[in-house]
C-alpha cells in the first residue's frame, strides 16, 4: 500500500494491502485464567475478572498489568477457567434455606418470654 | 474508555424475528420479569437468542472501539508536547488496551470465542466507534479526543453500567473509574491550549471545529430513524436513547467549551430554555453511515494497522503457545 497517513509511525510499518485476509486461529489468543485479587494481606481474594494467557505464569504477569495496575494489591490468584467445577445454574433452588429451620438460630430461642411467663405466674 | 454510542446492526431483520419465535414463552416471560425488577443477568442463565446476540454485537463493538481507539493517540505518544504529557497519554493507550481486554471477556461470557471477535474485526464484519475513522492531525486533535470523545463516551458508559447483563456492569464500572483520569488529562489539556498563546488557540479551534461532527455523530442517529431501541430499552441492554445522550452531552460539555472563548461550528447550536433541550443542526446523516461502511478518511488504515499488529505478533503467540491448554470460557 502507498501509505499516505498522517502518522510517521505508520509509515515506517510495511502496511499489507487493504484487501489481505488476516485469520485469527481458534486458541491463537491461548485459554482463560480466571484473576483474584487480594487488595491488603489477611484479605480475601476477589474475583475480579480473566485473562487470556499460555501458562499459569504469564497469566500472572498479565493479571499484573490488567487488575494490579490502579487499585492497591498485595497479592493475585490465577486459575484456569476450565478447572473450576461449580453448580448449574439452574440449580440455584437447592441452595434454599427452609425457613422452618429457626430452631439452629440463635433468634429461634425466646428465653425471656419463658422467664417472665414463669415469674409472673408465682 | 470509548464506547461507540451507536452500535451498527446489519440488517438482518427477518431472520431475528425467526430466532425470537424460537424463544420459550414462559422462559421469556420470566426473564422479562427478572429483568423488570432490576436483576441481574449473569454467563448461564437463560436469555432469549436476540438479547445475546444484541449483548455479544455490543460489547465486541464497544472492545474493539477501545483497541482501535487508542490507535490515533498511541500514534501521538512520540510527538507529545512535554514529558508528562507523554506520561499521560502512555499510561491512558495502557488503559484503553486494558478496557478492550475486559471487554472481550465479558462478550466471551455470552460464548463468542475471543479469537472469532477478532477475526470478524480484521474481516470488516463487526464495527467500531465512527470517530475513529477521522484521522487526528495535530496535538489539538488528541487532546479533543480526550476531551471530548472520553466525555461522550462516559455518558453512554455510565448509561450502559446500569444495564441488566451483569459481566458488562461490572467491566463498565471499573472503565468508568479510569475513565475519569482520561476526561481530567484531556481537560487539563485543552485548557492549556485554550489559554496558551495564539497559535496554540488557533490549532484547538481547528480540532475542534473538525471534530464537533464526529462528536454529534457519536452517539448515532436521532431517535425517530433507530431502528430497534424499544426492545432494546425494554431489556435494559440500551439504556438510553441517541438523543437523550446526546441532550446530556450537550449539556455538560457546550459551557465549558464557551467559557473557555472557543466557538462550535454551528450557528444553530443554543440550549431552547424553555424545552431544556438542545437545538442543532443536524449533522450530516449520509456522512455518518458513508464513514460506518467503510468510506472514512482512516477506515482503511485503521484496520490495516489492526491486521499488522496481528500478523506481526503471531509468532510470539505461537511460540508462547502449550498445546495441552485447551480452551475454556470465563466463568462470570
Amino acid at each position: 500500500m502507498s501509505n499516505e497517513s498522517l502518522d510517521p509511525r505508520v509509515n515506517r510499518l510495511k502496511l499489507d494491502d487493504a484487501g489481505t485476509v488476516i485469520r485469527v486461529e481458534e486458541g491463537e489468543n491461548w485459554n482463560v485464567y480466571e484473576v483474584f485479587h487480594q487488595e491488603k494481606r489477611g484479605a480475601r481474594h476477589e474475583h475480579v475478572g480473566c485473562v487470556h494467557a499460555p501458562d499459569p505464569q504469564l497469566a500472572l504477569v498479565f493479571a499484573k498489568e490488567q487488575f494490579a495496575r490502579r487499585k492497591k494489591c498485595v497479592n493475585l490468584w490465577v486459575v484456569r477457567s476450565a478447572d473450576i467445577l461449580a453448580f448449574d445454574v439452574e440449580d440455584e433452588d437447592m441452595f434454599a434455606n427452609n425457613l422452618d429451620k429457626n430452631y439452629r438460630d440463635a433468634s429461634g430461642f425466646k428465653v425471656m418470654e419463658k422467664i417472665n411467663k414463669f415469674k409472673q405466674s408465682k | 474508555m470509548y464506547g461507540g454510542g451507536y452500535i451498527f446492526d446489519e440488517p438482518n431483520g427477518k431472520q431475528l424475528r425467526e430466532e425470537q419465535q424460537h424463544d420459550d414463552p414462559g422462559k421469556l416471560e420470566a426473564f422479562e420479569e427478572r429483568i423488570s425488577r432490576g436483576e441481574k443477568i449473569e454467563p448461564g442463565d437463560w436469555m432469549p437468542a436476540e438479547y445475546r446476540r444484541q449483548l455479544i454485537r455490543l460489547i465486541e463493538q464497544h472492545a474493539h472501539s477501545e483497541v482501535i481507539g487508542a490507535l490515533p493517540e498511541g500514534t501521538w505518544i512520540t510527538r507529545a508536547p512535554g514529558f508528562k504529557r507523554k506520561l499521560a497519554l502512555i499510561a491512558k493507550v495502557q488503559d484503553e488496551i486494558g478496557h478492550g481486554q475486559l471487554l472481550y471477556n465479558a462478550a466471551e461470557t455470552l460464548g463468542k470465542s475471543r479469537e472469532a471477535m477478532i477475526n470478524d474485526l480484521l474481516s470488516g464484519k463487526s464495527k467500531y466507534s465512527n470517530v475513529f475513522n477521522y484521522p487526528a492531525k495535530t496535538w489539538a486533535d488528541v487532546t479533543v479526543i480526550g476531551f471530548l470523545i472520553d466525555a461522550a463516551a462516559i455518558v453512554n458508559q455510565v448509561a450502559n453500567a446500569k444495564g441488566s447483563y451483569g459481566p458488562y456492569c461490572r467491566a463498565l464500572e471499573r472503565i468508568c473509574y479510569e475513565e475519569s483520569f482520561h476526561l481530567k488529562q484531556g481537560h487539563d489539556a485543552f485548557i492549556e491550549l485554550a489559554t496558551g498563546t495564539p497559535a496554540q488557540k488557533t490549532m484547538l479551534q481547528d480540532a475542534l471545529n473538525r471534530w464537533w461532527q464526529p462528536i454529534m455523530h457519536f452517539f448515532g442517529p436521532p431517535d425517530k430513524t433507530s431502528q430497534h431501541s424499544e426492545k432494546l430499552m425494554m431489556w435494559k441492554v440500551k439504556m438510553a436513547s441517541n438523543d437523550e445522550m446526546r441532550n446530556q452531552f450537550l449539556d455538560t460539555y457546550v459551557p465549558k467549551i464557551w467559557e473557555l472563548g472557543l466557538t462550535l461550528p454551528d450557528p444553530l447550536l443554543r440550549k431552547n430554555p424553555d424545552t431544556g433541550r438542545w437545538e442543532y443542526t443536524d449533522p450530516d446523516w449520509d456522512e455518518f453511515f458513508r464513514v460506518i461502511n467503510g468510506g472514512g478518511p482512516c477506515n482503511e488504515e485503521r484496520l490495516q494497522v489492526r491486521k499488522w499488529a496481528e500478523e506481526h505478533g503471531r509468532w510470539v503467540r505461537k511460540a508462547l503457545m502449550n498445546p495441552s491448554e485447551r480452551h475454556a470460557l470465563p466463568v462470570a
